[in-house]
C-alpha cells in the first residue's frame, strides 16, 4: 500500500526518509517517477514529495553564485533571464528535457537522480562545475554533480539523502557555456550524444579554462579533461578543435542500441564536441 | 485503506476529492470527478492527450499524482467554453476542421490556450515546438497549426 507525504522542511523530509520502514522515493517533478510507478519498475511504499519545502522550486543569485532549487521545473529555469545570461548552456540543456508539458514539472534533481546516461541537463551541469547540496541524516554535504550518478539508474545517494539545491559557481569574465545534443529528429527525443562545453577566455581571446563533458556515450556522463586541455592556450583554432575531437572520441565507451551503434556514437561525439566548443567560444567572444 | 482528502480549485470552482496515493490527477479527473474531457492516451507523458494547467503551467495530468493537487488551481478543457460560447480556439478548430477522431483535441486546445495566454503572437515555428508534446494521428498537424494561428490573430483583434 503506497503512502504519500509532503513535508515542509528539509529536516522533516530527512527524518521521514531515515525512518522509512520500506522503500521510499523522493518526488520532485515526477515525470520519470510516475512512469516508473506505472510500469512497476519503482515499487516504493512511501513517496516523499519535496515540493512543499520553501525555496526548493526557486532560483536565486548570491554574489554571482546561482542557486537552483532541486525541484525547480525546466519552464522556470528557461524563463530566468539572469540565469540564461550567465549560463546559456545549462539553460538550453534544461529546456531540452521533454515537451512543454514535461517542462512544466521536470526538475534538475530528477534528471540527475533518474541517472539516465542520456540525461540532457547533466553534461551541462558538470561542464559548469556545478555542485549539489545533499541533505541526509548526517547533515548536509556539497558534492560535485558528477559524483551523484554511478551507473544507469543508480546514484550514490543513501536512502536518507536527497538533493536540496544546485550551485553554479561565480563566472569569471569572458566565460560562456553551451549544450548540444544529437537526435535524429528536431524535438522530443533522447540524446544519441550530448555535449556540454564551458570556456573562459583571457582579454586576447585565448582560452584559459575549459571543461568538456559527454553524455550518452558511457554508463554516466563523463568529464573529458584531455578534450578540455586541447582548448586551453588556444584561440579555438583548427589544431585545438581537431585535438578536442580526437580526445572526445577516445573517451567514448558507448553501447550499441536502437539510437546508434558504438562506431556512430563515437564519430558523432567528436563532431558534436567540436560544434559545442565553437559555440561556447563564440558566446564567450561576444562577452569580451 | 486510508484515502487522502484533497482541496483544490478546478476551473475556478473550489473542488474536494478523496484519492489514493497512487492515483494520478488524470485518474481522479476522469473517474472521481467525471471530467472526462481530458483523455488517457499513453499514460507516460508522451502524447499530451491529458494536458491540463496547474497554476497556469501546462502539464500532463497522467504525470502528476492527484495528491499533489492540494492547494493548487487546475484548469481543464471543461473550463474553456463559457457556457454555450465556445472559446475562439475551439471555434477555429471547427472552422479549419483541425480534428478528425477528436481524441487529442482537448489536450491540444488546453496546450494551445496555455501558449496564447503567454504569447499572443506566436510564430508558426514557436507554435509547432510548443505543441510538440501533443500527438495527433489524424490531421498531420497542419490544420491544427493554422487554427491556432488564426485564433491567435482573432484574439489579438487583428
Amino acid at each position: 500500500m503506497l503512502s504519500y507525504t509532503a513535508p515542509s522542511t528539509v529536516e522533516e523530509a530527512v527524518r521521514i526518509l531515515a525512518g522509512a520502514s520500506g522503500p521510499a522515493k523522493v518526488l520532485s517533478g515526477g515525470t520519470d517517477l510516475l512512469v516508473q510507478l506505472r510500469s512497476g519498475r519503482a515499487k516504493p511504499d512511501l513517496i516523499v514529495d519535496i515540493k512543499n519545502i520553501s525555496g526548493i522550486s526557486d532560483i536565486r543569485e548570491q554574489d554571482g553564485v546561482f542557486i537552483i532549487g532541486a525541484a525547480t521545473p525546466g519552464a522556470v529555469i528557461g524563463e530566468c533571464e539572469a540565469l540564461r545570461q550567465a549560463w546559456p548552456g545549462v539553460v538550453e540543456a534544461a529546456k531540452l528535457i521533454g515537451s512543454t508539458q514535461v517542462q512544466g514539472r521536470a526538475s534538475l534533481a530528477g534528471n540527475l537522480c533518474n541517472a539516465s546516461p542520456a540525461a540532457d541537463s547533466v553534461p551541462a551541469l558538470i561542464a559548469a562545475r556545478a555542485t549539489c547540496v545533499v541533505a541526509g541524516a548526517k547533515g548536509r554535504r556539497e558534492v560535485p554533480v558528477e559524483s551523484i550518478p554511478t551507473g544507469p539508474g543508480r546514484t550514490c545517494l543513501r536512502p536518507d539523502e536527497f538533493i536540496v539545491e544546485f550551485h553554479l559557481p561565480k563566472r569569471p569574465p569572458h566565460s560562456a557555456d553551451t549544450y548540444l545534443r544529437f537526435i535524429p529528429r528536431t524535438e522530443m527525443d533522447i540524446a544519441v550524444v550530448g555535449v556540454g562545453v564551458s570556456v573562459t577566455l583571457d582579454t586576447r581571446g585565448v582560452c584559459t579554462e575549459a571543461s568538456v563533458v559527454l553524455g550518452a556515450v558511457a554508463p554516466t556522463a563523463i568529464l573529458v579533461p584531455e578534450a578540455a586541455a586541447a582548448l586551453v592556450g588556444h584561440n579555438c583554432d583548427e589544431t585545438a578543435l581537431s585535438e578536442l575531437e580526437q580526445a572526445a572520441r577516445r573517451a567514448c565507451k558507448p553501447i550499441n542500441d536502437k539510437r546508434g551503434t558504438i562506431e556512430y556514437r563515437t564519430k558523432v561525439a567528436g563532431v558534436m564536441a567540436r560544434r559545442a566548443a565553437v559555440i561556447a567560444y563564440e558566446r564567450a567572444e561576444e562577452r569580451r | 485503506m486510508s484515502k487522502y482528502h484533497i482541496s483544490t480549485t478546478i476551473n475556478g470552482e473550489p473542488a474536494e476529492f478523496l484519492c489514493e496515493a497512487q492515483q494520478t490527477l488524470l485518474d481522479v479527473l476522469r473517474d472521481e470527478l467525471h471530467l472526462t474531457g481530458s483523455k488517457e492516451g499513453c499514460s507516460s507523458g508522451d502524447c499530451g492527450a491529458c494536458s491540463v494547467t496547474v497554476d497556469g503551467r501546462l502539464v500532463c495530468s497522467c504525470l502528476m499524482l492527484a495528491v499533489e493537487a492540494e492547494g493548487h488551481s487546475i484548469e481543464t478543457i471543461e473550463g474553456m467554453a463559457q457556457g454555450q460560447d465556445l472559446h475562439p480556439l475551439q471555434r477555429k478548430f471547427l472552422e479549419h476542421a483541425a480534428l478528425q477522431c477528436g481524441f487529442c483535441t482537448p489536450g491540444v486546445l488546453v496546450a494551445a490556450k496555455a501558449l496564447l495566454d503567454r504569447n499572443p503572437n506566436p510564430t508558426e515555428t514557436e507554435t509547432r515546438y510548443w505543441l510538440a508534446g501533443n500527438l495527433c494521428r489524424c490531421t498531420g498537424y497542419d490544420k491544427i497549426i493554422r487554427a491556432v494561428l488564426d485564433a491567435a490573430a482573432e484574439l489579438r483583434g487583428a
